[in-house]
């Protein structure tokens, strides 16, 4: 596969990259590598040039400085069709104009390897993705989810260092994409190559993905695992963007080690963890997560030793193991969420029922509120 | 129920009244300027003059034109002429109609469209009197010609096959190239570009990728312009001269210098014939349907 590099040498390597389109920056200064056998994920709105830093992975377009290494020898000058990358399209960009077999074995023809030979391994690998025998059939014979195997099996013919994959999920429905995550998971693992993923859509990363970093502006925000992104965001876009979070912004009334209390505007107090720079009287915005509320109909059954907080039922989001309440502080009405208990306990609260909600200020966090106006 | 059938049969039968109420004036343009001129021609091509005032059916006119080499040499050579002038013009609108759709953003492509554009707003024999003081002997190209040092004396440039062919493609051309930008504009370019991350070069993609792509638009644009291209006077006839031997002279000969209706009206019916047949050829070769290439271009 990547015979050529040495043991060790990463698949990937980007250095100091850089790209503008007419004064703006699509990305900026970016450096970062991708270890063998990995499943790496872009995640960022979009935008954020992570389209621009795949399509200079795979050779369509020419960056304004800086490198790109592929198993250890530097794409700079080398066309598209010279890479050892493949790339799998949003619209995955089948040929209409050809069978399925004809498709899958076209960069086998490319190489000028002989008919039957290309036709073997192609039905070969339709069969790994689970589609044997499918080669005679025509593309729009093929259901969404197939199609996106085909697309797959084209790249993975070829042998390639890295898979190139530009959200390729957002044209399927909700059901099938939650399908294909699972397939796409396996079929990574199954083959070992690396992927690179782009996507805007936070749960495929984090499903996913062995490493995802997080992308706004033309730079990284953070590169992490999905835990760490989840657990220890680095800054306030991670945040805001990577799983559902309770943004709360205000000043910093006064400090106790390494928590601190936030005023809102409206007066409310909250205690959080603080990260990175933060001083008495900073602007700040504080994180809480809805998983890591406890909510009680009875003051005395909350964990001892937390904040203690009252808020009045808004409405009830009912969405199986997913579900939540919105609450309104009682004195700030300020809008809060709180995941409900699996266990379906609270699940007869109604609006307007007046409850004691509290969260350890260790797993809430709190960044300057420089840098974090977007997401 | 029979009062509501009654009524679904008067709106089914008022659907159908104006339906052929708005097909009238095409069914009445077919007929009136298709169909009945076709079947006077057809009856006169059949027809022989014995006598003044007297005709019997013959088929004298089509066996002139096997016995008499001429007809027949002129025949073929307007035939492969058209062929070629197709093929050359394909030739020259397919980079044309790929930059307008793939290369130039949206106000060049619409500039460059304008541009093949503008010429056909003076007529065809405006444009072509262009092309007599561009190259005549006295012209402009000859004398420019002479001053680089290029040729000794001014030359025509007029009268040769290939100004034929130059004003035959040049005629043509917007013809051509508007089905090819309607049906390159339909190809989607991550085709072009998932071609060349499977490791595709630039020929092997338009091989497999584009041609296949715009075969119908290929098509469609050959068969108009093949079509215009034989059956067009004056180009041929300003450009070419006395040596143009273009199929249509022969028919207007007939017709209005020799008043030979009956010969005429039969080479006529040879040209249709000969277009007719080309085409299917050509759809043969190229494996597409007609009404496929007419729905999609």
């Amino acid at each position: 596969m990547s015979a050529a590099a040495a043991p060790g040498t990463p698949d990937l390597s980007v250095q100091a990259l850089q790209k503008n389109f007419a004064g703006h920056v699509a990305v900026n200064d970016l450096s970062f590598v991708v270890q063998r056998g990995s499943f790496f994920s872009i995640l960022g709105p979009s935008g954020c040039g992570k389209t621009t830093l795949l399509r200079m992975i795979a050779g369509f377009t020419e960056p304004d400085a800086g490198d790109i290494v592929i198993g250890g020898r530097s794409m700079r000058g080398v066309a598209p069709n010279r890479r050892p990358v493949n790339m799998v399209f949003q619209q995955l960009a089948l040929f209409p104009m050809m069978s399925v077999g004809e498709n899958v074995a076209f960069g086998l023809a490319r190489r000028g390897i002989p008919k039957a030979e290309r036709t073997r391994r192609a039905e070969a690998m339709l069969e790994r993705v689970g589609l044997a025998g499918a080669g005679a059939k025509r593309v729009d014979q093929l259901s969404g989810g197939q199609r996106q195997r085909v697309a797959i099996a084209r790249s993975m013919v070829l042998e390639p260092t890295l898979l190139l994959l530009d959200e390729p999920l957002g044209a399927l429905d909700l059901k099938l994409r939650e399908h294909m995550k699972i397939e796409l998971k396996q079929l990574q693992a199954a083959f070992g190559t690396t992927f690179v993923y782009i996507t805007h859509d936070q749960s495929e990363a984090l499903v996913l993905s062995d490493h995802v970093a997080v992308m706004h502006h033309g730079c990284f925000e953070q590169l992490g695992t999905p835990q760490q992104l989840y657990y220890e965001p680095a800054t306030a876009f991670v945040a805001g963007f990577v799983g559902a979070n309770n943004r709360i912004s205000g000043r910093v009334k006064s400090e106790a080690g390494e928590t601190a209390a936030i005023e809102t505007p409206d007066g409310w107090i909250v205690m959080a963890r603080k990260t990175g720079q933060v001083a008495l009287g900073d602007h700040v915005e504080a994180f809480v997560r809805p998983e890591v509320v406890t909510l009680e109909r009875d003051a005395s059954l909350l964990p001892g030793g937390q904040p203690q907080h009252i808020g009045v039922v808004q409405s009830l989001l009912f969405d199986g193991a997913n579900s939540a309440v919105l609450l309104h502080e009682e004195r700030t009405r300020f809008e809060f969420r709180v995941a409900l208990p699996q266990t379906g306990r609270l699940a007869d609260l109604k609006v307007g029922e007046r409850v004691h909600f509290s969260f350890d200020p260790e797993r809430a966090i709190c960044f300057t509120g420089l840098g974090g106006s977007h997401g | 129920m029979a009062e509501i059938s009654d009524a679904a049969a008067g709106r089914a039968w008022q659907r159908r009244l104006i339906l052929t109420l708005l097909l009238a004036p095409a069914l009445l343009w077919l007929f009136a300027l298709i169909v009945l001129p076709h079947v006077q021609l057809a009856l006169l091509s059949l027809r022989e003059r014995v006598a003044p005032h007297v005709y019997q059916p013959s088929v004298a006119q089509f066996r002139t034109f096997f016995a008499e080499p001429l007809y027949w040499e002129v025949f073929v050579r307007t035939a492969l002429m058209s062929i070629v002038a197709t093929g050359l013009t394909l030739l020259v609108a397919f980079p044309i109609a790929w930059v307008i759709t793939k290369v130039a953003r949206d106000r060049a492509s619409a500039f460059l469209f304008v541009v093949c554009l503008i010429p056909f707003w003076v007529s065809e024999t405006v444009r072509a009197l262009g092309w007599l003081i561009l190259l005549r002997e006295s012209g402009v190209l000859p004398a420019v010609l002479v001053k680089l040092g290029l040729t000794a004396m001014p030359v025509e440039l007029l009268y040769h096959d290939a100004t034929i062919l130059t004003g035959l493609v040049y005629t043509s051309l917007l013809f051509m190239v508007v089905p090819l930008v309607s049906s390159l504009e339909s190809l989607d370019n991550s085709l072009i570009e998932a071609a060349y991350d499977l490791g595709a070069g630039g020929f092997a993609t338009l091989k497999n990728i584009v041609i296949p792509h715009a075969a119908p638009g290929i098509t469609a644009g050959c068969i108009v312009v093949f079509m215009l291209t034989l059956g067009n006077y004056l180009t041929p006839n300003l450009l070419g001269g006395k040596n143009s031997q273009w199929f249509t002279e022969l028919i207007y000969t007939q017709f209005i210098v020799r008043f030979n209706w009956e010969q005429g009206a039969a080479f006529g019916f040879l040209l249709l014939g000969l277009s007719t047949g080309i085409v299917a050829v050509g759809l043969r070769l190229s494996g597409q349907r007609f009404v496929d290439v007419m729905r999609r271009s």
